[in-house]
């Protein structure tokens, strides 16, 4: 537990990890605190496609929403969804991986070949597929993300997995007797803490990117407002042929902002867990950064380098 | 010589199982749903078609009575005679006929867009990584991060917006003008390609960041082993260090990734399609889920599929060509 911790407060400590976590903050915050802000984001405010002005921040759209309010709420679904799906991705993926990398032999090679085949599968075409089947709505999204994202994360977490599963503290704990689940839930799965957590990252960024596709293509609930349902009417409004960018643009910027504030955090997790990462930090600050970065991975040796 | 050819078949049976698996896939999740499959995939067609048509379609999918491995091997024999059903949304093509009415134009709007962004993204990451420098890399690689965090689509939006729009230099919709007539003239390739430009770039920008960090990265770990410091130590010129040397090795790992990241560029130049309301499978794609037409969506599904398939057959028999190792 308390290497979690420790783990968590150099990353705060970390810049381009700490530049992500406000942006995300920022975000989370505002769009919790909307619906108390703002009033609600399917009232008919003005006329429809006013361009932005001190009234309406972000404009009108084509029904005469306000922008603003669409995007702060739409912010809402579209994070809880991304993160929710980003969660149960790795679940799945730790376990499937986990699975296949502890016990490997025969229940690997089936594993392996249905996380390779899941990974050569087109991802929009097989979501649009299982979401034009199954009744629009949050749950339909969630689903169909799981299903589509969990191959590429069993694939890494499983070759990490793999690693440990050799080395002499898991050969202890089996002569010891402890489970096979206790030893992969236990002993193995807390010691890859950084690349769960940049996993999880990663799944959620493909949450919010697949998400908002899937709800542009018209297969989400339409009625609710998400950064996907709002560029899905921003189209269906003809708001390219009438030239009313700020009925896409803040949604768009703010996909973009988030993502890449996720994006930022898995920058920081890969520079504090990546011994390569860290050993060229070292040195660098040490030999203020005069030294031959090409070749081969710099080696601290202990109390040489002062940090 | 014998090593390779057991390489490509196995490559070949893998790509086989995953052709498999799309097809089960798509005979599967209709019958896993809640509700009566065959209603709801039909739903559409009442009163266009006759009892008798509207059997022969049920059949084409496998609907008919008796155990699931029946109804299995019946849609296999259909699908494997290229039947793929009636299409609901342009009555009475059949799916086959609307497919390949549009597998032209993604396959020469992705085609084209990934193999320049390939080789750009590549050779722009062969000199990142050669002149690599911290303050450079602390600012391009969050930029080309945040780049790459646009959706495809709402780049698309944007460029179609401001060039198409604002500055009107660029045709806003569809992949040639209506006043061309299709065929081996000048007008209608000057008119095929400027209606490409707009999409084409939106392609290569958001994907070119891709493919610059892998190569750059690929190259810095190359750089980083003993054969580059003996070379260097030899005393051989930069560029051929630089390309014959480093270059040709790093690329390897980006051509298999290559395959790898088709799926995934394809989906987006659907989306992209859909924009640019470009007539190639994403704008199927649309039309097939506003309308319902679910015998075109399947159709959609496994035409992309297995153009992925092959496609990464091809890199593998690339990489084979490229790649000794591959060979011993």
């Amino acid at each position: 537990m308390n290497n979690i911790i420790n783990f968590f407060i150099s990353l705060t400590n970390n810049f381009k990890a700490k530049v992500g976590l406000y942006i995300l903050f920022i975000f989370i915050i505002t769009s919790i605190f909307a619906p108390l802000i703002i009033g609600s984001p399917s009232d008919y405010v003005g006329v429809p496609l006013q361009a932005p002005s001190t009234e309406f921040w972000f404009g009108t759209n084509g029904q005469g929403q306000d922008v603003f309010a669409q995007t702060l709420h739409g912010a809402q679904k579209t994070l809880f969804i991304a993160f929710l799906s980003g969660f149960l991705v790795v679940l799945v993926g730790a376990f499937l991986g986990g699975v296949a990398g502890y016990f490997g032999s025969r229940l690997d090679d089936v594993i392996s070949l249905l996380i390779n085949v899941f990974l050569l599968l087109p991802g929009l075409p097989l979501m649009v597929i299982l979401a034009a089947w199954l009744p629009p709505g949050p749950l339909t999204i969630i689903v169909v993300l799981v299903f589509t994202g969990w191959a590429w994360h069993a694939r890494v977490l499983r070759s990490q997995v793999m690693v440990f599963s050799n080395q002499d503290f898991v050969l202890a704990s089996k002569v010891c007797g402890e489970s096979s689940f206790r030893i992969i839930m236990i002993e193995i799965l807390p010691r890859m803490l950084p690349l769960i957590a940049s996993s999880f990252i990663g799944a959620t960024i493909y949450g919010i990117g697949a998400q908002v596709g899937l709800e542009f293509l018209g297969l989400g609930d339409i009625s609710q407002v998400t950064w996907g349902t709002n560029l899905y009417w921003a189209t269906n409004d003809l708001a390219l042929l009438t030239g009313s960018w700020w009925t896409y643009v803040p949604t768009g910027v703010s996909i973009a902002l988030v993502s890449l504030s996720l994006t930022l955090i898995n920058f920081g997790i890969d520079e504090l867990a990546n011994p390569r990462l860290i050993s060229e930090r070292h040195l660098s600050n040490k030999l203020d950064g005069e030294f031959d970065r090409n070749s081969v991975t710099p080696v601290r040796m202990k109390n040489n380098v002062n940090t | 010589m014998n090593k390779s050819v057991i390489y490509i078949f196995r490559r070949f049976l893998f790509y086989c199982l995953a052709g498999f698996m799309a097809i089960t896939l798509n005979f599967l999740i209709p019958r896993l749903m809640p509700g009566d499959p065959a209603s709801i995939m039909f739903a559409q067609f009442k009163g266009k078609l006759k009892p008798e048509a509207l059997d022969a379609l049920k059949e084409t999918f496998g609907f008919a009575d008796g155990p699931l491995l029946m109804q299995y091997f019946d849609y296999l024999k259909h699908l494997f005679r290229g039947d793929f059903g009636v299409s609901i949304s342009y009555f009475p093509q059949p799916v086959v006929e609307v497919i390949s009415s549009g597998l032209y134009w993604t396959l020469f709007l992705a085609g084209t867009s990934l193999i320049i962004s390939f080789i750009l993204g590549s050779i722009v990451g062969i000199f990142l990584a050669w002149n690599r420098d911290q303050k450079l890399d602390s600012f391009l690689i969050p930029t080309l991060s945040f780049l790459g965090a646009f959706p495809y689509f709402f780049i698309a939006m944007l460029l179609l917006y401001y060039f198409g729009f604002i500055l009107d230099w660029f045709p806003l919709r569809h992949a040639y003008s209506q006043y061309v007539t299709p065929g081996y003239n000048l007008d209608f390739i000057i008119s095929v390609l400027s209606h490409s430009i707009l999409p084409a770039f939106t392609l290569i920008f958001v994907s070119l960041g891709g493919w610059m960090l892998s190569m750059r990265n690929n190259m810095i770990s190359i750089l980083g082993t003993e054969y580059i410091n003996y070379a260097k130590a030899i005393g051989y010129d930069k560029k051929i260090l630089m390309f014959r040397f480093a270059a040709r090795n790093a690329l390897l790992p980006s051509i298999t990734g290559f395959g790898m990241a088709l799926g995934f560029i394809l989906s987006g130049a659907l989306l992209t399609e859909i924009i640019f309301s470009y007539p190639g499978q994403g704008y199927l794609l649309l039309q097939a889920v506003r309308a319902q037409d679910f015998p075109l969506l399947q159709g959609i599904f496994l035409t992309i599929t297995f153009s992925v398939l092959l496609s990464n057959l091809i890199v593998d028999i690339i990489l084979l060509l490229l790649d000794p190792r591959i060979r011993k």
